[in-house]
């Protein structure tokens, strides 16, 4: 009668205090990339997040701050796998990370059923930020069409009349084309989606080479941009000014001026951040990034600090209680913390309204290649589809 | 019509036939001698990329990486077939299957701990990367000329092996009846063990020929395995030549399906819908071809005699 009075009370114990203990660590779930040749980007993304929690002190509101990583190998399935398993199994609080568009579309329905709150700290997929948008899904990079957009503007700028568009034909890179069609005033001459598996581009090649257009504009990012631009170069059509989004950046950058791919120095691209946009916050996360990696971050760095930050900033607002949700959505909405874009302010979709600068590939000081923002090509700019969230 | 283009296209569907043909060259064999699904005959184009381009850095010369990543190549092969890949050769097909799709993702993460998920590249010397003037506007990459005319040379150079060697002839005689040639007292192992090796050479000769265009990278095996795998269902297992003539007819069609359907698409229906049919139904061609030819005659176009 003793022992098994004991025994209860030991096993009580030990569930109080882990249940307590669960209480004060905030849990938050990553998915990305940490597989296939495309983990260059998750890489990059997942340091991101590590740097934003070094900054916290790992703690949130006092609370102990817990990340955990998990990989999605670009597949829907798996990310909606991987989701799953972060909120049954490891109980996750917060769900961010989702390089992918066509993964977030899978995955987020599932944090929605959850009541977990979901940060994008880059899948920019349009379904969010319009009908598809939700009370717990936030977005702390962009959405697709929105830098696409702002290079159709910076096109029109450069006098560009006829343009050949070259991209990816999965979500985002049909989002891509849709962004630069939306500003571009000139005439696509041409337009090729070619599939996730494609390396060789000879035959696209011929035939933007047939069109002969003023510029030609692509949507290559991680492992697809390298065998790209060499193809590019090889094919004997660098007089034609490439311009791109998402193509070029701190992840590869490194890459291609190993291989002395000197046809992208003074390459062109749009995004709402650049390594050297001026405010204190981005030169601390610069200046660390460079530290812990030995690399210039990237956009999707940018990004998923930001997300650690944004929701840093709901749960102080909860006052430490992250499991009041409506409380931290509210401070999540407030935003009231120092982004690295300097201001960030949100629409009633949950999707950033920010600058898109244009960017110049140069050569820094110790004659690294990095990206330099030159000027701001569309400001405060909203998701086109907002006006179509019922939130 | 924009003849220069349409030269350009044939051009660029060749060079593809030829990379396929030395990938499917070296699959047929081993499926049509040795009965083997070897999954893993991607990985050995993987191997010879990234081989050839560490080789490639380590001694300054895209030409001497490729030199001494070849015979590297036709080693881990026959090692690889040595060690493992014989012990499945009684075995069904599933588990062949099973093992070497196994093999694929063991390498495929190996490598990418090895290189890392960037990869690995070749600089072409600076003699190579001009450009061509064939005939008229068409202007074709110097390197893809090299790519075709080497390819050509060991479709020459396997051609006389099979025809004109002994060593030829048991191949032959293998891909037609293996039974019989273990019956009249060939050494069946040491047979295998050279076609394995001929067709990991093949294979990884393609990978590290495409390199300098495409990039070496974890995985990069597997698009190409499965575009051999319909060229040697269309040209006939065990048959050498039925796979020269299937990859060109594969490299032609999969390149002119690519630029040319979105243009006739607009023919038949408006802009937004040619524009998401168009790459569709580009990237289903090829399979479609292959089930016809599966319906048709599904020995393949070109079967080895007797089989």
């Amino acid at each position: 009668m003793h022992k098994r009075l004991l025994t209860l009370t030991a096993a009580a114990t030990v569930a109080f205090a882990a249940n307590a203990q669960a209480q004060d660590t905030i849990k938050v779930g990553i998915v990305t990339t940490l597989t296939t040749p495309a983990s260059i980007i998750g890489k990059q993304m997942k340091a991101g997040f590590e740097v934003a929690a070094e900054h916290l002190g790992h703690k949130m509101a006092g609370k102990k701050l817990e990340l955990i990583f998990e990989d999605d190998a670009i597949k829907p399935n798996i990310g909606k796998q991987k989701t799953e398993k972060l909120i049954k199994k490891d109980k996750v609080d917060f769900l961010a990370g989702y390089i992918w568009s066509h993964v977030i579309a899978a995955s987020a329905p599932v944090a929605f059923r959850a009541n977990k709150i979901i940060v994008s700290a880059n899948a920019g997929h349009a379904k969010f930020s319009g009908k598809g948008c939700h009370k717990n899904f936030f977005n702390a990079a962009w959405e697709n069409s929105q830098t696409p957009m702002a290079m159709g503007e910076l096109l029109n700028r450069k006098g560009i009349k006829t343009l050949y568009v070259l991209s990816l034909n999965y979500a985002a890179g049909k989002q891509m084309v849709d962004g630069v069609e939306r500003t571009f005033k000139g005439k696509i001459v041409g337009k090729d989606l070619v599939p996730l598996s494609h390396k060789d581009w000879s035959a696209e090649l011929a035939k933007v080479k047939a069109a002969n257009p003023d510029g030609v504009f692509v949507f290559y990012p991680g492992s697809w941009g390298p065998a790209f631009f060499t193809q590019y170069a090889q094919a004997g059509m660098t007089k034609t000014p490439l311009f791109n989004v998402f193509s070029i950046d701190g992840a590869n950058l490194p890459i291609f001026q190993s291989r002395n791919m000197d046809h992208l120095l003074g390459m062109v691209n749009t995004s709402y951040w650049g390594p050297d946009l001026d405010n204190p916050q981005n030169k601390r996360f610069v200046a660390d990034f460079k530290k812990k990696t030995k690399q210039y971050p990237a956009h999707y760095a940018a990004q998923a600090y930001d997300a650690l930050m944004l929701i840093n900033a709901g749960v102080k607002a909860a006052g430490g209680n992250h499991n009041d949700t409506n409380k931290v959505r509210a401070g999540m909405e407030a935003a009231d913390f120092p982004s690295l874009r300097g201001n960030l302010v949100f629409g009633r979709n949950h999707f950033p309204i920010q600058n898109f600068y244009a960017r110049e590939v140069v050569k820094d000081a110790n004659g690294d290649w990095v990206l330099s923002v030159k000027e701001t090509v569309l400001k405060d700019h909203a998701p086109v589809n907002s006006g179509e969230c019922k939130l | 019509m924009d003849y220069a283009l349409l030269a350009e296209q044939f051009f660029n569907g060749f060079q593809l036939g030829i990379i396929l043909f030395l990938v499917a060259a070296g699959l047929t064999l081993v499926f049509g001698i040795m009965d083997l699904v070897n999954l893993a005959h991607g990985t050995l184009y993987m191997f010879g990329a990234f081989f050839a381009a560490t080789f490639s850095m380590v001694t300054g010369s895209m030409f001497l990486g490729m030199l001494f990543a070849l015979p590297v190549t036709l080693v881990a092969g026959m090692l690889m077939e040595w060690s493992l890949l014989r012990t499945l050769y009684q075995r069904n097909h599933l588990d062949q299957v099973q093992v070497t799709f196994g093999l694929i993702i063991f390498f495929n993460e190996l490598f990418l701990i090895a290189w890392g998920p960037e990869g690995a590249a070749i600089q072409l010397p600076d003699y190579l990367q001009g450009t061509t003037p064939l005939f008229g506007d068409v202007v074709v990459p110097d390197y893809r000329l090299v790519i075709i005319t080497s390819g050509l040379l060991v479709a020459l150079g396997l051609y006389f092996l099979v025809s004109k060697t002994r060593i030829g002839m048991l191949i032959r005689a293998g891909a037609s009846n293996r039974e019989m040639v273990a019956a009249l007292g060939v050494n069946i192992k040491m047979l295998y063990t050279v076609v394995f090796g001929l067709g990991a050479a093949l294979a990884g000769f393609a990978g590290m020929i495409i390199t300098p265009i495409t990039q070496a990278e974890s995985g990069m095996g597997e698009g190409i395995l499965i575009l051999a795998f319909v060229v040697i269902v269309i040209g006939g297992i065990g048959s050498i030549r039925g796979a020269f003539i299937a990859a060109i007819i594969t490299g032609l069609i999969d390149t002119l399906g690519r630029s040319f359907i979105d243009v006739a698409m607009l023919a038949v229906m408006d802009t937004e819908g040619a524009e998401t049919a168009g790459p569709a139904i580009s990237s289903m061609l090829i399979y479609i071809i292959m089930a016809v030819v599966l319906a048709v005659k599904p020995q393949g176009l070109f079967p080895p005699k007797g089989a």
